[in-house]
C-alpha cells in the first residue's frame, strides 16, 4: 500500500485533462484517504474482519492500474464465455474499472439517460473508503430513467477483470436515479480474473415516487481478490426497493447497504445468501433507517459455511422519533459444517419511536443429526441428505426473489431446481 | 425541612441524608490517598502493593468512551475516596455499638439490620458510604463454616484465601473504572461458602451512599467451593444530591467444581429529578466464573435506580457443563439513561447459557441492551438463547438492541431474539374497564411484561421488586 500513501493525483495516469475544480476535489479527498489510512479493526464497523491486516497479508503493494489491457477481441470473449445468457438482457460491461460497452436495446431510447461525468458537488464524505474512491474513480456512470417508464428486460452490470492484473486498486461508481413510477431490475454480476486486487465500488440508487428497484448482486466464481461494495439507496413516497445478494467467490467481501427511509410507506427489502468455502471471509452489513412514518423494512440472511471461512452479518435498524408505525424485521441464519468456521453477528435496534413493530433473531449452529438420520433412513447417503437440507435452508431466501427470470438464473446457477 | 424537599421525597422515598460526623480522606487520586485508605483500614504490606500497581496501571489507560449514555467528564481529582462513619473506627462487635443515627437510617431503608428480622432469615452486612458497618447472623453461619464478613476483615483473618482470588476474575488491568476500584475499593463483602455446605441463609448486602462528594467503591468477592451453594442480595440507595456520584464497584464470583451461585440485585440509586439533575453514575463491574465443571452463575437484576446505569454481569463458563445465567429489568423513566446486558463467554465443553433481559423506557430515557455470547472453538456442544425485549413509553424515549454475538464451534447452536413494542391501547383500556385506574394499569401489564425475570428473585426481594416496577414507571403514562 506504499504507493497509495504516497501518490499524488498528478501522477495518476487515467484521470488524463482534469478540470481544476475536479483536480483539488481529488486532491482533497485523496489527502483526506492518506490521513486516515485503510479502516482498522478499532473501527466498530469494521471489527470483525480487519481489512487492513487482511490487504497486507494479501498483497504487500497496492498499485493502480496502469495501461489498458483490453482490446474488441477480449471484449468480444468476455461476452461469449459470460456465465449468463446476455440475448434478452440490457447490459454494461466494466473491464478492469473502465466502462467499455454499453447495450441497452430493450428499451426506448428516450425514456432513459446516460450521463458520465460526476456531480462532484454532491459527494463529500468523512469515510476514508468513499474518499479513495471520490479521488481515484477510474470510471462513472450515471443512469437516469423517466417517469413512468418500466424497463422491459434487466439491466446486467457485468464487472469484469482481467487475469493479468495482479495487486491493483480499482475504484468506480455507479449512480441510478428513477423517477416516478418507474421500474428496474438490475443485476451486479461480479465475474472477476484478476489476483489479490482490492476492489472499491460505490453504487447509489435515487427512488422517486412510487417507483421500483430490484437490485440484485452475484459474487459466485472463485478468485483472490478483497471486494467492497457500498450501496446507498433513498426512498421516496411509495417506492419500493428490493435487494438480494449472494456472495460466495471473492476471498474477502464486504457488502454495505443502507437504505434510506426518507418519505411515508416506503419500503425496503434485503435479503441474502453467504456460501463460503476456503479460508474466505465475508460480509454483509446493512443499515436501515426509518426517517418516515409507515414504513417497511424486512431481511433476511443465511449462511453457510464450510472449510475454514467466516462469515459476518452485522445489521441495523434504525427508527427515528418520528417514524411512527415502523414495521422492522430481520433474521439471520447460520449454518456451521466444519470445526473452524466461524459465525458473527450483530443484529442492532435503535429505536426512538414507539407505536412501533421491530424485532429481530439470529441462530447459528449445525445441521441437525436428526434431520440426516431421518433422510438416511429413506435411502439417501449422508451427503445427499446434507445437500437436500442446505438447499431446503436456502430456498425460502431465494423465494424472496421477485424477478421471476433472475431467480431461474440464481437457481441455476446454484444447482437447485 | 421545606415543603419542596417533602414533594421531592415522595417521589424518591430513600432520598434523605443522615447527619453524621464522617472520617473523609484527602480530596483527590494519589498515591497518598491509597496509602491513606490502606492505612485506615489496617491492612498488610501486599495489599497495599496490590492497590499501588493498580494505581500505576491507572495512569496508563484511558477512560472508556464507546457507551451509548454520555457523560461529562468526571473530575477524578475533586472526590474523596475514603468516607467513613466516625464510630465504627473503633471495633464495633455488637449492633448497640454502632451510631443510632446509622441504625435509624437503616431502618428507614426497611433493612433487617436487627433481631426481630430474625424470621426472616436473611444474613445482612451493610455498607454506608465506604465501610462496612454491620453484619449479622455471624454466629449461624459461622456453625457451618461460612465465612461472610466484609472484606477489610477478610484481608485481616483469612488473607490466603482472599490473596488467591482477588482479582482472579476481573484482574486489575482489566479496564479504567475496574483498575479504579482496585486502586481504591475501600470495602464490601466478602463470602466463602466451604465445600459441600449449601448456606442455610440467603445472604444480603445493603449499600448506602451518604456523604456528598463521595465516590463509592466497593468489592465483593464470593467463592463457592466445590459443590456448595449460596444466594447472595443486594440492594442500594443513596440520598438525593444535585450533584452526580460514582458508584464503581468490583463484583467477583468464583465457582468451583459443582457449585452453584445465585446473585441478585435490587438497584435503586437516586436517578436524579425529573430534569435530570443529580443521580449516580453506577459503573459497575461484575463478573464470575464457573471455574470448575458443573459449576453455575446466575445473574438477577432489577435496575431501576441511577441516572446512568452501565454495567454487564458476565459468566466465564470455563468449567465443562457449566451454565450461566442472566435475567435484567431496566427500567429507565425521565432522563435515565441504562446500557447493560451480560457477556457469557463459553469455554469449557456443554456449556449452556441463557439471557432473559427486558428493558422498559419511559419519559426521555434511553434504555440499551448491549450483550455478548462468543463461543470458543473448543466448546463443543454449548448452547446458549437469548430473549431481550424492549417496552417503549411515549415517542421521547429510545430503546436499543446491540447483540454480538460469536459462534466459533460448529456443534454449538445460538438463538437470539429480540423485540420491541409499546403498551396497547387494547390492554390499557381492558384493565381500565376492571376498575383500574391507568397507573395501575401500566404497573400490571409492565409487571406481566417482565414476569420472568421477577419469578427468579428471592421471595423478600420479588415483592419489593414488584412495588419498585410499579413506582419507578409513576406518571410516565397519561
Amino acid at each position: 500500500m506504499q504507493n497509495l500513501k504516497n501518490i499524488k493525483i498528478e501522477d495518476v495516469s487515467y484521470l488524463g485533462n482534469l478540470t481544476n475544480e475536479e483536480k483539488t476535489f481529488r486532491k482533497k479527498n485523496l489527502s483526506d484517504f492518506q490521513t486516515h489510512g485503510f479502516p482498522s479493526k478499532k473501527n466498530e464497523e469494521w471489527r470483525f474482519i480487519d481489512l487492513n491486516s487482511l490487504l497486507l497479508k494479501n498483497s504487500s503493494k497496492l498499485e493502480l492500474i496502469s495501461k489498458n489491457l483490453v482490446n474488441d477481441k477480449i471484449i468480444d470473449n468476455i461476452l461469449r464465455t459470460f456465465p449468463i445468457d446476455l440475448s434478452d438482457k440490457n447490459y454494461i460491461l466494466s473491464v478492469d474499472g473502465f466502462i467499455k460497452k454499453i447495450e441497452i436495446k430493450h428499451e426506448e431510447k428516450n425514456c432513459y439517460k446516460i450521463e458520465r461525468s460526476v456531480d462532484i458537488n454532491k459527494l463529500s464524505s468523512k469515510d476514508p473508503l468513499e474518499c479513495l474512491n471520490n479521488a481515484l474513480n477510474t470510471d462513472y456512470i450515471k443512469l437516469i430513467i423517466n417517469e413512468n417508464y418500466s424497463f422491459n428486460k434487466p439491466l446486467v452490470i457485468l464487472n469484469y477483470s482481467n487475469e493479468l492484473m495482479n495487486s491493483v486498486s480499482l475504484n468506480q461508481k455507479f449512480d441510478i436515479s428513477i423517477n416516478k413510477n418507474s421500474k428496474l431490475s438490475l443485476i451486479n454480476f461480479y465475474n472477476y480474473k484478476s489476483k489479490k486486487s482490492f476492489y472499491n465500488f460505490h453504487q447509489y440508487y435515487f427512488l422517486h415516487e412510487g417507483s421500483i428497484l430490484k437490485n440484485y448482486s452475484i459474487d459466485l466464481s472463485d478468485n483472490s481478490n478483497l471486494n467492497y461494495i457500498k450501496t446507498n439507496i433513498d426512498l421516496s413516497k411509495n417506492s419500493i426497493s428490493e435487494n438480494f445478494i449472494i456472495t460466495q467467490g471473492s476471498e474477502y467481501s464486504k457488502n454495505e447497504i443502507s437504505c434510506n427511509l426518507i418519505e411515508p410507506y416506503s419500503s425496503a427489502f434485503v435479503n441474502g445468501i453467504i456460501n463460503l468455502n476456503n479460508q474466505k471471509k465475508h460480509e454483509i452489513r446493512s443499515k436501515i433507517n426509518h426517517i418516515a412514518p409507515n414504513t417497511k423494512s424486512y431481511q433476511l440472511i443465511k449462511c453457510i459455511l464450510s472449510e475454514n471461512s467466516k462469515a459476518v452479518y452485522q445489521g441495523k435498524i434504525f427508527v427515528d422519533k418520528e417514524a411512527q408505525k415502523t414495521d422492522g424485521y430481520q433474521l439471520s441464519k447460520a449454518i456451521l459444517l466444519n470445526q473452524n468456521t466461524e459465525f458473527n453477528a450483530k443484529p442492532e435496534l435503535e429505536i426512538y419511536a414507539d407505536d412501533v413493530k421491530c424485532s429481530h433473531g439470529s441462530s447459528s449452529g449445525s445441521l441437525d443429526d436428526n434431520k440426516i438420520f431421518y433422510l438416511m433412513t429413506r435411502g439417501l447417503n449422508k451427503n445427499q441428505s446434507k445437500k437436500l437440507l442446505i438447499d431446503g435452508f436456502i430456498l425460502d431466501v431465494l423465494d424472496k426473489i421477485t424477478d421471476i427470470s433472475v431467480k431461474k438464473i440464481v437457481k441455476n446457477i446454484l444447482g437447485i431446481n | 425541612m421545606r415543603e419542596k424537599e417533602i414533594d421531592k421525597l415522595k417521589d424518591y422515598k430513600y432520598g434523605f441524608t443522615t447527619d453524621i460526623e464522617n472520617i473523609k480522606s484527602p480530596k483527590g487520586l494519589s498515591e497518598n490517598t491509597i496509602k491513606f485508605i490502606s492505612k485506615a483500614k489496617n491492612e498488610p504490606e501486599w495489599m497495599l502493593k496490590w492497590r499501588l500497581s493498580a494505581f500505576e496501571r491507572l495512569q496508563k489507560i484511558q477512560e472508556p468512551n464507546w457507551q451509548k449514555p454520555k457523560y461529562p467528564k468526571i473530575n477524578y481529582q475533586d472526590l474523596y475516596y475514603y468516607s467513613a462513619p466516625k464510630t465504627t473506627q473503633s471495633k464495633v462487635k455488637n449492633l448497640s455499638d454502632l451510631d443510632p443515627k446509622i441504625l435509624d437510617t437503616y431502618k428507614k431503608l426497611g433493612i433487617p439490620l436487627d433481631e426481630q428480622k430474625k424470621l426472616n432469615g436473611i444474613a445482612v452486612d451493610a455498607v454506608f458510604d465506604s465501610v462496612s458497618v454491620a453484619t449479622t447472623f455471624k454466629d449461624t453461619l459461622s456453625k457451618v463454616g461460612v465465612i461472610f464478613c466484609s472484606i477489610s476483615e477478610a484481608i485481616q483473618k483469612h488473607p490466603e484465601l482472599v490473596k488467591k482470588y482477588l482479582g482472579s476474575v476481573i484482574p486489575i488491568s482489566d479496564h479504567f473504572f475496574a483498575t479504579l476500584n482496585s486502586a481504591v475499593f475501600t470495602d464490601g463483602s466478602f463470602v466463602y461458602i466451604p465445600e459441600g455446605v449449601k448456606c442455610p441463609m440467603e445472604l444480603s448486602t445493603y449499600f448506602r451512599i451518604n456523604a456528598s462528594q463521595t465516590g463509592q467503591f466497593e468489592r465483593t468477592l464470593i467463592i463457592a467451593d466445590k459443590n456448595s451453594y449460596v444466594s447472595y442480595l443486594e440492594g442500594c440507595t443513596a440520598p438525593m444530591r444535585d450533584e452526580n456520584q460514582l458508584h464503581a464497584a468490583n463484583v467477583e464470583l468464583v465457582a468451583l467444581e459443582g457449585a452453584e451461585i445465585k446473585y441478585s440485585t435490587v438497584q435503586n440509586w437516586y436517578p436524579g429529578d425529573e430534569n435530570g439533575k443529580g443521580g449516580i453514575y453506577n459503573f459497575v463491574t461484575k463478573r464470575g466464573l464457573c471455574k470448575g465443571d458443573n459449576s453455575k452463575i446466575s445473574w438477577t437484576q432489577v435496575e431501576t435506580g441511577s441516572s446512568i446505569t452501565w454495567k454487564y454481569p458476565s459468566c466465564i463458563l470455563k468449567g465443562d457443563n457449566s451454565v450461566g445465567e442472566f435475567y435484567s429489568i431496566a427500567i429507565t423513566n425521565n432522563h435515565q439513561k441504562a446500557d447493560t446486558g451480560t457477556k457469557m463467554i463459553h469455554i469449557g465443553k456443554n456449556t449452556k447459557s441463557k439471557i432473559i433481559s427486558k428493558g422498559i423506557s419511559a419519559g426521555k430515557a434511553d434504555n440499551t441492551y448491549r450483550g455478548l455470547v462468543d463461543i470458543f472453538p473448543n466448546a463443543k456442544n454449548s448452547q446458549n438463547y437469548t430473549q431481550c425485549d424492549s417496552l417503549l413509553m411515549g415517542n421521547r424515549c429510545g430503546a436499543h438492541t446491540i447483540p454480538y454475538i460469536k459462534n466459533r464451534n460448529s456443534d454449538s447452536n445460538i438463538a437470539h431474539e429480540a423485540t420491541t413494542s409499546k403498551i396497547s391501547e387494547d390492554q390499557l383500556f381492558y384493565c381500565q374497564q376492571r376498575g383500574l385506574n391507568s397507573e395501575e394499569a401500566v404497573s400490571l401489564i409492565v409487571n406481566g411484561f417482565c414476569k420472568e425475570v421477577l419469578q427468579q428473585l428471592p421471595m423478600e426481594f420479588a415483592v419489593e421488586a414488584q412495588k419498585l416496577v410499579g413506582i419507578s414507571l409513576e406518571g410516565s403514562v397519561g
